[in-house]
């Protein structure tokens, strides 16, 4: 593996797999009555966050937390980067204090990259910008393979804004790593000029799609979209590219429905579509903590099993 | 003081010697006698008229932390120029007869290039009420070329009065063409690596579709109309079309929109931020070739200085822009000479003969012949070096072409008849 996580086109496939597995080894301690492993014990693990996301946050504030990682919350807000400091300076200071990794997420595109020139310690993207979320598509990767087993030859449909998704970039590049075959749904609008360079396929048709999928993740349509004439009004974003209870019937009897969060019930996702046994939205968060434990591990743990010798039972 | 050049290549020709005494130049030819005049060895380079840049940022009065006219016009000697058109988005903005003017004697003091301001279109380059522009063409700095630079004149109505006010002192508006609303939040050309890299797109339709809207203004108003930077093959396409057609257009390119393109920013080093955005390889081949027909007429730097802060931050913070005066020449070797669309008469024709006549600028850009202002480059071909940001002469550092391998090198630059730049070094 890379020393960083930053985008998913850093996994090849061996890499990927083995985060998946490692993931699943990890998993197990979540049924403890301790969930505890000492694995990265005297480490330190920045949470650097310039956007609030606090679902992420504590994801990996409780992965750092259950391999024993000392864990430093860092977030923009009322510190000195509300003051105008440079992420430069930022990661400077996090230097100074050691840090072994440093996860962050930022409203800017390539923030990370940048990071990872000013520190020595692993650079883990929790989101940049339009770019890239790598932890979410894993945990995406290992919520299908928990439900469906391998994930060569799936057929996978993201349906949403694309164009600004980073969990969409991230989807694709993992996917199409792991033999998947991926279809992007989207109003013409949202989705890049040249995404006929990516390795997927597109589609404006929801409901032609739909039999033939597997998974179908929907995707958070943000509210700046909504008055930026990418569609013409909520209601019939919805009506094209929602998914509804008719909708999801179309759908072949194993497939699962999932959503990174958090969702606009009514707008992408209708409430019944959410609450459904096809939908996988609750066990993604817990499976993200697994997931992030195994990035963390990999990237800090050196050559320690994941699991120890159960020190922890 | 007298100086003969021994044994110069003429613009690539057979060497010859240059005899420059007092401002001019007094004698071309073989075996001239050098008479008491101070002898400059010159065998094996080659001698320019000297460089006119149309579009360079000096950045005084208001940031003088990234550039002053001074280090500046220093920079554009040591790059072999003699003018440089200093572009009006400086604060305050160059749209006043004073700060023109402000501007020109700095220059004047400084000494190592002419100055020649560039006057704001619109009060403020904010695109609503014309500058006085009158005035500014009629200062001690005869402005002539007008550019709110840095943004696009927009409205159809204030350009259409812009370049039809200019006519009545021979002025050309320089347009800097990007349609605003395609382009709110801009970041990088639009294509795959935007796609890819998760940057706000800036689409090649923002900069045509604004060409071919002044093409057709300038056509219909029979004014000059410049088009700065031109970045990719569509804007070449409508400039060919609307010189077929007989519209008084004129057009520039950069050194850096002919040798690099957009993967340049696939590890997002704000280095290769600038506006037009870096282009794709097809959109590089367009404009070479545009360049050596002569669609394109000429050369310019868009030398933009930053300091260090504002590149060292994440993309979508950092400021746009390059410097560019210290490279010009060996990129245009690289990239047009060393390919064979050049010879070393068409680089004279492209960086100084044609921007000085789009600029207005008499004593500039005239060929190297008795009578001409002595106004020199002399230029080595054969040096090889690595580009190497703290051996600039400019203030900032901020080029992208660090640690590449370019050929060529500026030996001596005579700004009438005064050595700026001998033996590679700054007199």
């Amino acid at each position: 593996m890379n020393r960083h996580l930053i985008s998913a086109a850093d996994l090849s496939r061996d890499d990927a797999l083995l985060v998946l597995d490692t993931a699943e080894e990890l998993a197990q301690i979540a049924d403890r009555s301790i969930k505890k492993l000492p694995t990265l014990r005297g480490r330190t693990v920045v949470n650097l966050f310039f956007e609030d996301s606090t679902r992420t946050r504590i994801s990996f504030e409780a992965a750092a937390k259950r391999l024993s990682a000392d864990v430093i919350n860092f977030s923009a807000k009322g510190s000195s980067v509300s003051k105008g400091e440079s992420l430069k300076d930022t990661a400077l200071t996090l230097e100074a204090m050691g840090a072994d990794g440093v996860v962050i997420r930022h409203g800017a595109s390539g923030a990370p990259h940048r990071l990872a020139g000013w520190v020595r310690g692993s650079v883990v993207n929790a989101g940049d910008g339009t770019h890239e979320h790598p932890t979410q598509a894993l945990l995406d990767a290992f919520t299908m393979r928990r439900r469906l087993g391998d994930l060569e030859g799936r057929k996978v449909t993201i349906v949403g804004d694309v164009l600004h998704s980073r969990v969409a970039r991230s989807n694709v590049l993992l996917l199409h790593t792991l033999g998947a075959d991926v279809t992007l749904v989207a109003p013409p609008t949202l989705v890049p000029v040249a995404v006929g360079t990516w390795p997927c396929s597109v589609s404006y048709d929801l409901d032609a799609v739909l039999p033939k999928s597997d998974v179908v993740m929907m995707l958070r349509v943000q509210q700046e979209r909504m008055n930026a004439a990418y569609f013409p009004s909520v209601r019939e974003y919805s009506r094209r590219y929602g998914l509804d209870g008719d909708r999801m019937a179309q759908l072949p009897e194993h497939a699962i429905v999932m959503h990174p969060g958090p969702m606009n019930r009514g707008v992408e996702i209708a409430a019944e579509v959410a609450d459904s046994v096809r939908s996988t939205i609750v066990e993604q968060v817990a499976n993200g903590v697994s997931a992030r434990m195994a990035v963390l591990y990999l990237l800090l743990g050196g050559s320690e099993p994941a699991i120890g010798k159960g020190v922890s039972e | 003081m007298s100086y003969l050049i021994k044994g110069a290549r003429v613009l690539g020709g057979e060497a010859a010697d240059i005899l420059v005494r007092d401002e001019g130049i007094a004698a071309v030819g073989a075996g001239l006698d050098a008479g008491g005049a101070e002898v400059v060895e010159a065998g094996g380079l080659i001698a320019l008229p000297g460089l006119v840049d149309l579009h360079t940022h000096l950045r005084e009065p208001g940031r003088e932390d990234a550039e002053t006219v001074g280090s500046g016009t220093r920079s554009a000697a040591m790059g072999g120029f003699t003018a440089v058109h200093a572009m009006a988005n400086t604060d305050p903005v160059a749209d006043t007869a004073g700060v023109v003017e402000q501007v020109w004697r700095l220059g004047r003091e400084a000494g190592y290039c002419d100055v020649q301001p560039v006057g704001a279109v619109t009060r403020g380059i904010a695109g609503e009420q014309l500058a006085e522009l009158g005035a500014m063409a009629d200062s001690a700095a005869r402005v002539r070329v007008f550019s709110d630079d840095g943004h696009c004149v927009s409205d159809a109505v204030i350009m259409r009065r812009a370049l039809e006010y200019v006519k009545a002192f021979d002025g050309v508006v320089a347009q800097h063409a990007q349609e605003p609303r395609l382009t709110e939040g801009a970041q990088m050309n639009e294509g795959e690596m935007s796609a890819a890299l998760g940057l706000r797109g800036w689409p090649a339709v923002a900069e045509e579709a604004i060409i071919a809207r002044d093409v057709l203004l300038a056509q219909h108003v029979g004014s000059r109309l410049h088009v700065c930077h031109v970045s990719t093959a569509g804007s070449v396409e409508i400039i060919r079309w609307a010189k077929s057609k007989g519209c008084p257009v004129t057009a520039e390119v950069t050194p850096h929109h002919l040798l690099l393109t957009d993967d340049r920013c696939g590890g997002y080093d704000p280095i290769f931020k600038v506006n037009p955005p870096l282009r794709t390889g097809d959109d590089v081949a367009a404009l070479r070739h545009a360049l050596a027909d002569g669609t394109i007429d000429c050369v310019a730097t868009d030398h933009a200085p930053h300091p260090v802060e504002a590149k060292e931050t994440e993309w979508a913070e950092a400021a746009m822009g390059m410097i560019g005066l210290e490279t010009a020449l060996p990129v245009v070797q690289e990239a047009m000479v060393e390919t064979g669309l050049l010879d070393w008469a068409g680089v004279a024709d492209r960086m100084s003969y044609k921007p000085a006549r789009i600029g207005r600028l008499s004593g500039q850009g005239r060929p190297l012949e008795a009578g001409s202002p002595a106004n020199i480059t002399l230029y080595d071909p054969s040096a090889r070096r690595a580009v190497d940001p703290s051996a600039m002469t400019s203030k900032s550092r901020n080029t992208p072409f660090a640690g590449l391998e370019l050929p060529g090198r500026v030996v001596a630059t005579f700004l009438r008849g005064r050595p700026t730049v001998l033996e590679g070094k700054l007199q």
